[in-house]
Order: structure tokens, then sequence, then C-alpha cells
């Protein structure tokens, strides 16, 4: 009986992830505006910054993973690779995450010292989104934390739980 | 009988001295880390205008607190070189304490916040360098390391130190967490160290 819950939190824990993940890639993607500053016009997109271009790669690895993992049976031996395959996505996940919030903060607030002016006041639709996109990172990276520790737990048995 | 063999395991000769090596090497190469961005800061002195015929000058400074990604950068390394530090002193000085199920998991645990923490710090830094020193000309930033080079250079250098330091933390996590495996799965200095035991 433990065993049958033990399997379906991971499942829903890693469903759950996927979905983070997926949306942010789908935020950050759509996110597209046009702006016309008297005579000039900007168009504002992700794939202007590299580091939301890693971003979406990053996240949509994770989410082809998690999509994959989801299906692998109970008894497959394949659990222990699992455990080190998950530390790597959540390596990935939060260096993704921490560039884009990075450079997005300097898009929001700018850099006085080195001359950068924000560029949130002139696409405030776009900024919006890509917000929201940083924020489903976020939730796939907590979830995805807690799934490592539920692995380990699971697959290692560090307390020595079991008899063999 | 099971905890016996995982500490025989823990503190076998080869792991450990391995692990011991490797923390070594991460913990000075985010240490440096650390330091060379911390002491980064470059001054220079520009002409911006002319008035007549005396030219006006203007001192401007670089430094790494003006990006938050570089103060989250040395701070990040800081604890990291500090969590080595501490493991470091407890392998060395620590040898009577025996490394049962909890204190195992625990260093497994933390290696692995660290190793996050850090890959977060090493590459939030690489992209506002990059930023820095490439421009954005969608977004009308100016690139600045063409006007100080010494500053991008030093910047640079502590990326490459913070790199190093990421893959030697990755190693070093996964070695914690492979000494976590049951003992019946372990290498080879199991077989070497156990001692006979009538049963």
């Amino acid at each position: 009986m433990v065993k049958v819950t033990q399997r379906l939190g991971g499942l829903v824990l890693r469903f759950a992830a996927f979905c983070a993940a997926l949306g942010a890639v789908i935020a950050m993607v759509t996110s597209r505006e046009r702006s016309s500053f008297f005579v000039l016009s900007l168009v504002a997109k992700y794939s202007d910054l590299a580091a939301f271009k890693y971003f979406v790669i990053a996240n949509a690895i994770v989410s082809v993973y998690s999509f994959l993992v989801l299906f692998l049976p109970k008894e497959s031996l394949l659990w222990k690779f699992v455990v080190v395959l998950d530390l790597m996505v959540t390596m990935l996940l939060t260096s993704s995450l921490s560039a884009a919030v990075a450079v997005a903060q300097v898009g929001k607030r700018g850099n006085a010292n080195a001359g950068w002016l924000p560029i949130c006041g002139q696409v405030p639709r776009f900024c919006d989104q890509i917000t929201g996109a940083l924020i489903a990172g976020l939730v796939a990276l907590i979830l995805y934390v807690f799934l490592l520790i539920f692995s380990i737990h699971s697959v290692v048995d560090p307390f020595l739980l079991r008899k063999s | 009988m099971a905890v016996a063999k995982l500490v025989l395991a823990a503190t076998s000769g080869k792991s450990s001295k391995i692990l011991l090596g490797l923390r070594v090497l991460a913990f000075l190469a985010t240490l440096s880390a650390a330091i060379v961005m911390g002491l980064n800061k470059e001054t220079k002195t520009f002409v911006v205008g002319n008035v007549g015929n005396t030219p006006i000058k203007a001192t401007f400074t670089a430094k790494f607190q003006h990006t938050p990604a570089f103060v989250y950068f040395v701070v990040a390394n800081a604890m990291v070189s500090f969590h080595n530090l501490l493991m470091i002193a407890l392998q060395l000085f620590g040898g009577k304490t025996e490394l049962t199920g909890f204190r195992l998991l625990s260093v497994a645990i933390l290696d692995m916040l660290n190793v996050t923490l850090i890959s977060a710090a090493a590459n939030a830094a690489a992209f506002m360098a990059e930023v820095g020193k490439n421009g954005n000309k969608h977004a009308r930033w100016d690139k600045i390391c063409d006007r100080f080079a010494t500053y991008c250079d030093h910047g640079a250098g502590a990326l490459i130190a913070a790199f190093t330091g990421v893959v030697l933390m990755l190693i070093i996590s996964a070695v914690s967490i492979s000494r976590l495996v049951q003992p019946n799965k372990c290498s080879i200095s199991t077989t070497a160290a156990t001692p006979s035991v009538v049963p």
C-alpha cells in the first residue's frame, strides 16, 4: 500500500513539473510585441536575448525528459539512472532560470552605471509574459527539487530501511 | 551488520581520498572565483566633451557591485567554498565520528544543494557578462568591454574558475550519492575490508 501511494505521488509530481516546464516554454515563445516610438518601430521577441533562448531550450529539454520518465515501468533497473538524470536536470533548470532572471532584471530596471535603459516601459505586455514564464520556470524548479529528494528516498534507500 | 558494512564502505581509503582531493580542488576554484570577482574594479577617465579648446574629463568606475548578478556570484562562491572547507575539516579532523545513515545523507543533500547554487551563480554571471561584452542592439544596450578591458578580463577569469568549480562540485555530488548505495552493490573495497565474522 505504501508502495502504491509512493509511486502515485512520484507520478503526480512529475506530471506537474512537466506541465510547469511546458507552460514556461509556451509563455516565453509566444511573447512578442511591437511598439512604435515616433517613427521607429521596435519589435521585442524572446530571441533577442541569449539568456531567454537558453531558458526556452533548457525548459524544453526538461519537459521532454519528464514526459518520457512518466512512462518508465516500475520494475525497470533504470530508476537508479533516473536519480542522476534528475540531479542534472535540476542543475539545468536552476541555471537557466537564474540567467533569465538576471537579464530580465536589467530589462526592467536598467543599469544606470552602464548606461542601459530599461525596456519594460515601452513593451509592457512582453514584460508581463516574460515574468509569467519565469514564474512557471520557478514552479518547475521547486517541483524538481522535491522530485530529486523523492527519487533518492525511494530508489537509494538512504536510511537502510529495507533488509536485503 | 548492514550499518557496519556501510560505515566501512564510506570510510574506506580509496573513495574518501579521491573525495578529499576533489574537495580541495573545488574549494580552491570557488575561493579564487569569489576573490577575483570581489576585487574587480576599474577606474578610467574619459574625455566627454570640449569647451572651446580645453577637453572636459569625467571619471567612470566599473565595479562588480553595479551588477546584481555579480554580487550573487561572489556570495554564492563564498558559500560553496565555505561548505567545501567544512567538509574537508570534517574529513581530516573528525576521524572518529562514524558516518552513520543520517550523516551520510545530509552530506549528500548538502552537496546537491551546493551544486545547484553554484551552477545558478556561474550561469547568471556568464549571461550578464555576455550582454556586457557584446551589447544588445535590440534593446539598445552598449557594450562596455571595449572601454573597460581589464574589468572584463578579470571577470572572465573568475567565470572560468567558477565553471571549473561547477564541474568539480557535480563530480563530488555524484561520488557522495554513490556512497549512499547499499553495501552489497558497492565497490571492491568492502570485500577487502570486511572482517571475518563467525555467522
